[in-house]
């Protein structure tokens, strides 16, 4: 059995589909780590869970 | 039967674009002068980023241009086709439909913004919105074809990656980023005027109304030696600005004395004395500009690796 010689429109759609598949593979690398970035140099996270936490409650609102 | 043999039943094989035509569409030169304006931007600004952060703003302020870029090819593609320069772009040249190149422009255009936001500041990421904007619509689609200002004012477009790099680290516009801007916007009068000198036949075609079309070749000269008398003050500005120092005053001085002397020459010229050269000293002079802004914005590189070691810097 012999293979027919690849024709030059599938060389083509493979470059591209190899290069969208690379820039969304590096995209996704690239959003994790400015995520990890941002998470470690950003002040520690504290948000309203439905239960009272005096530490989110400013000071002279604490002072009788 | 394979798609192959498909189309040749069918007729000629239609053209499939591969990467590279997309890529192509991003005008990769033009974001490589992004880059590196921008890289200096984000350098020599007082406040550092973390180098994902600042990999990911020099990423994302040069997808915006390509996005740009792409809009502007879509846009442009009945004057690309008739201008030897631009007939090869892949949407004249019949490689990537027109539809695509728009489709392409407004999600890079969109993925740049908000990824701009993210990684650094809005501020940063206006402008970068902006930028596009203006090259897109205010440019190509208004100026470019109405006034013989087209790129003058459409310069604006590109000289703002120095400025958005600068403002991607400090989250502020200042004097600096300001001169950065004005430079690049300063330069382009010249820089593409002088390309319009000798590739004469091609704005005339396509009916873009360049200064050498609309004002003549005498005025053009003209133009050139004005727009860069007036590019010195601004150039000496950047160089005394806290980006600036001995090194960058130097090197200021001679890029921008001996781009004058450049145009000089060329106002100097008439037409039959360029045709006898075959427009040796505007070639020239084209080729000086594009070095005169690496060696400027490198100046600042320098004047930055200097102050780090202790010396340089006002």
């Amino acid at each position: 059995m012999t293979f027919r010689p690849e024709h030059d429109l599938h060389r083509r759609r493979f470059t591209r589909n190899l290069g969208l598949g690379l820039t969304l593979v590096a995209f996704v690398v690239l959003v994790f780590a400015l995520t990890v970035v941002k998470v470690q140099r950003g002040e520690p996270l504290q948000g309203f869970d439905h239960t009272f936490q005096p530490a989110l409650v400013p000071d002279e609102e604490t002072q009788p | 039967m394979s798609d192959t043999t498909a189309y040749q039943g069918a007729g000629a094989t239609p053209y499939e674009p591969g990467f590279g035509d997309y890529v192509q569409l991003l005008k990769p030169r033009v974001m490589s002068l992004v880059v590196f304006t921008a890289l200096v931007g984000l350098l020599v600004a007082p406040v550092h980023l973390h180098p994902v952060e600042a990999f990911s703003a020099i990423l994302f302020i040069a997808l915006g241009a390509g996005a740009s870029g792409a809009l502007n090819m879509w846009w442009d593609a009945d004057i690309d086709a008739v201008m030897k320069r631009t007939a090869r772009r892949p949407v004249p040249a019949g490689k990537v439909a027109g539809g695509e190149a728009l489709g392409l422009g407004m999600a890079l255009s969109g993925i740049s913004v908000v990824m701009l936001w993210l990684a650094t500041n809005w501020l940063a990421a206006a402008l970068l919105a902006f930028t596009i904007f203006f090259y897109a619509v205010v440019y190509s689609m208004w100026l470019k074809r109405s006034t013989p200002q087209n790129i003058v004012i459409g310069g604006a477009a590109g000289a703002f990656p120095p400025m958005i790099g600068w403002v991607a680290a400090t989250g502020s516009v200042s004097v600096e980023a300001f001169l950065m801007f004005a430079l690049i916007f300063m330069w382009t009068p010249p820089h593409f005027w002088a390309l319009a000198l000798f590739m004469k036949e091609d704005y005339h075609t396509a009916g873009v109304p360049m200064l050498t079309v609309t004002h003549g070749r005498r005025a053009t000269r003209a133009h050139i030696l004005g727009y860069t008398l007036l590019l010195v003050p601004v150039a000496l500005g950047a160089a005394m600005t806290s980006i600036g120092g001995p090194v960058t005053l130097a090197v200021t001085l001679v890029l921008n004395a001996w781009f004058v002397l450049g145009a000089w020459r060329i106002w100097h010229r008439d037409e039959s004395m360029a045709e006898a050269d075959k427009y040796a000293v505007e070639k020239a002079f084209f080729r000086f500009s594009l070095l005169y802004l690496f060696l400027h914005f490198a100046a600042f590189l320098v004047e930055l690796a200097l102050k780090s070691a202790g010396m340089g810097g006002w």
